[in-house]
């Protein structure tokens, strides 16, 4: 699978508010729309969707039409919060790829909050996005004293 | 550039030369308002919807443009104000924009807005995604300036919350051309007769606003902002919003009638495009809004069945099942764990207490309707922004003397601004016979729609400082003689004792439990010291006792 694929690509990030779903979806959409594609991204938040579950959709490709990924229909499915896993995996196409913390040597993360760093890191494996623009919008999506742990985080993930 | 519809409609309204944006936060409304400012718009909070929408039509009389935000259920709030409005009409440019949660993501009910354009007789615009979001938002304040009317702009929790490219007819972040800078340079011009809606002058006022009706419906009509895709003969789609991305993926070879403006109705457009294809059904969510507006015109078309379709957004798959005329029961998502209060959130502390004391909770909207859900369980009712006052006081007028006793309104700062203040009044002066507590929960933010400023933080929306409201000085003001402040964590014992204590006494009592949101507890120790170093000026709240 890769980045210049024709027929639109659908990706799910979920887990519970405050774990970094959104933030995780934020940065794909943007990647996937720096580098030229068409991009739609839904997700329901609200301060009150703390603790709960969140989903958020991105889905890419050159024509996009709903923002939400029809039922069963994910080509990757990344789940932030192991709990969550089997509220969420009837979503995944046959064929699709799961990707959980399990991926992730959690003893070597720079901070629990960088999970979901980490699992882009992974996701990046299965797409032909260039480094330098997953790097440029990591750093846009975070505050400086965060980039190095940041950036270090998706190296692991990349590399797990 | 990849925006929300949030951020796409703020843009177009700096874009148009919105002079003010006002409203009040609530999902998924809360963004417009702060993007508007942040791209550097004027933008302020009120105090809630309806004083919101009358700062801006205030803006609008004197010929500005403007923009007021609010969610579905905030409309009915300001509801006052815009069938009157309708009437009077505006000098400059004014776009009500209202959010709508079909599915209820964050909402207590999941009215459908559209009624409110035909009962008000506004014209209604509703965008799909960003970008229509933002060439929208232009063709709707021209139509506000051309028919001097104020218009409604119905987004959705999809069309809101979700992203998709934009391309702006502006650069981002470039200075605006004169033109639009200066559109609508605000000046007095005193105008009796349609700016006082008395019934001399409302009576043609009403006259005047059918004519404009009739006028605009005429242009919808003719070239309104909506879209013929013209594909299949055999299957045609009238939709509008969110729904026509929906129908697009469900159903590629359909032809399609996508509305931008779905009030007045285009009804030619519609006759048309339904003559135009064999079978022609009506997609929308929520209410059958549409699909009556052109079965009463007597068009040929299918409306989705509402014992299954009425509950809840649509998505691709409904979509699909409503045109194959699928209408069985559908299969219950599996649940996800509910949202639940932060932990070291100072509402916990304040409800563990009312639950020990077995009260009877009246309560009210905010984060703090989590506490009524298990494992808390605390809250016993909560309808509408300021009721647990209200309710509170009816529960005590009529229950027996020692189930009174137990009954204790319980309601948020932002909540208490927005809608408690009557309720606070009323309980001064229809004192049941036990008495009455109101606690209010001042956790020193709008906490639940992501950390809004309001009256009583002393911030603007800016950051700014301003002057901040004092609950404790308006329960006194009120006639309310007893009136304590208690931190609800680090004064748990205090508050259990204080509150046994008045719940017993037939005499009204407020106590203001105070202690910041865990979230927004850093912002706001950094403004306090900053204002206390920038004014060296003494605490404004009274010590805590």
């Amino acid at each position: 699978m890769n980045a210049t694929a024709k027929s639109t690509l659908n990706i799910r990030f979920a887990g519970l508010g405050g774990t970094g779903v959104i933030r995780a979806s934020d940065i794909f959409a943007d990647v996937a729309f720096r580098t030229g594609h068409t991009v739609k991204k839904a997700e329901v938040h609200g301060m009150s969707q703390r603790g709960g579950s969140v989903q958020s959709d991105v889905r890419f490709g050159e024509e996009v039409n709903s923002p939400m990924i029809p039922g069963g229909s994910c080509d990757f499915l990344v789940v932030l919060e192991p709990t969550q896993v089997e509220l969420v995996r009837g979503g995944l196409k046959p064929g699709g790829v799961l990707l959980t913390p399990a991926e992730i040597p959690a003893r070597r993360l720079p901070s629990a909050k960088a999970l979901n760093v980490a699992l882009l890191g992974r996701l990046s494996r299965h797409f032909d996005f260039p480094e330098a623009v997953w790097s440029e919008s990591l750093r846009a999506h975070f505050p400086a004293k965060l980039h190095a742990a940041n950036g270090a985080a998706f190296e692991l993930g990349k590399n797990s | 550039m990849l925006l929300s519809g949030n951020e796409a409609v703020a843009l177009a309204a700096r874009h148009c030369g919105v002079a003010l944006g006002t409203g009040y936060p609530g999902t998924p409304s809360t963004e417009i308002l702060e993007s508007f400012g942040a791209l550097g718009g004027k933008a302020q909070w009120a105090p809630n919807e309806k004083v919101a929408a009358e700062v801006a039509l205030g803006a609008a009389f004197a010929g500005a443009r403007v923009i007021c935000t609010m969610k579905h259920v905030g409309l009915n709030v300001a509801a006052d104000v815009l069938f009157t409005m309708a009437y009077s009409g505006v000098d400059g440019g004014y776009v009500l924009i209202v959010a709508d949660d079909p599915g209820m993501a964050s909402s207590q009910n999941e009215q459908d807005s559209r009624r409110y354009a035909e009962a008000a007789a506004v014209p209604m615009f509703e965008p799909s995604d960003s970008q229509d979001a933002y060439d929208l938002m232009g063709a709707a304040m021209e139509t506000s300036v051309r028919w001097k009317i104020p218009v409604l702009f119905r987004m959705t929790t999809r069309v809101c919350h979700s992203k998709s490219p934009v391309r702006p007819k502006f650069p981002l972040g470039a200075p605006l051309p004169p033109g639009v800078a200066s559109a609508g340079v605000p000046e007095f011009v005193r105008n009796i007769a349609t700016h006082v809606m008395v019934p001399g002058y409302a009576k043609p006022a009403h006259r005047r606003l059918r004519a404009k009706l009739d006028e605009i419906q005429l242009w919808n009509d003719a070239e309104g902002p909506n879209r013929v895709e013209r594909r299949s003969g055999t299957l045609g789609v009238i939709t509008a919003g969110i729904s026509y991305h929906h129908v697009r993926e469900a159903a590629p070879d359909a032809s399609i009638l996508k509305l931008g403006m779905s009030h007045p109705m285009p009804l030619k457009a519609l006759a048309d495009f339904a003559a135009s294809v064999e079978r022609c059904v009506v997609i929308e969510e929520n209410d059958p809004w549409l699909a009556a507006g052109c079965l009463a015109a007597k068009l040929a078309v299918e409306a989705k069945d509402d014992s299954v379709y009425r509950f809840g957004e649509l998505d691709v798959d409904r979509v699909r099942r409503i045109l194959a005329g699928d209408n069985r029961p559908e299969a219950v998502p599996p649940r996800g764990r509910p949202p639940e209060l932060c932990s070291g959130c100072p509402h916990r502390s304040s409800f563990e207490v009312l639950k020990e004391l077995d009260c009877i909770v009246a309560g009210d909207i905010g984060c703090y309707t989590l506490a009524a859900l298990p494992p808390i369980a605390a809250m016993d009712m909560m309808i509408d922004m300021g009721a647990a006052i209200g309710m509170g006081l009816g529960l005590r007028h009529v229950l027996p003397p020692e189930q009174a006793r137990r009954v204790v309104s319980v309601i948020g700062d932002s909540t208490f601004l927005h809608g408690g203040l009557p309720g606070l009044v009323e309980m001064a002066y229809n004192p049941p016979s036990t008495g009455h507590v109101l606690l209010i929960l001042d956790n020193g933010t709008t906490a639940m729609t992501g950390q809004q400023d309001h009256p009583g933080t002393g911030r603007r929306l800016d950051g700014t400082a301003t002057y901040r409201v004092s609950y404790e000085d308006m329960a006194r003001a009120a006639g309310v003689q007893r009136v304590f402040a208690v931190n609800p964590v680090r004064g748990k014992a205090k508050l259990k004792e204080l509150l046994a204590e008045s719940l017993g006494r037939n005499e009204l009592t407020v106590i203001v439990a105070r202690s910041p949101c865990i979230l927004a507890a850093g912002s706001i120790l950094a403004f306090e010291k900053e204002k206390m170093a920038s004014t060296a000026c003494q605490p404004e709240n009274p010590a805590q006792t």
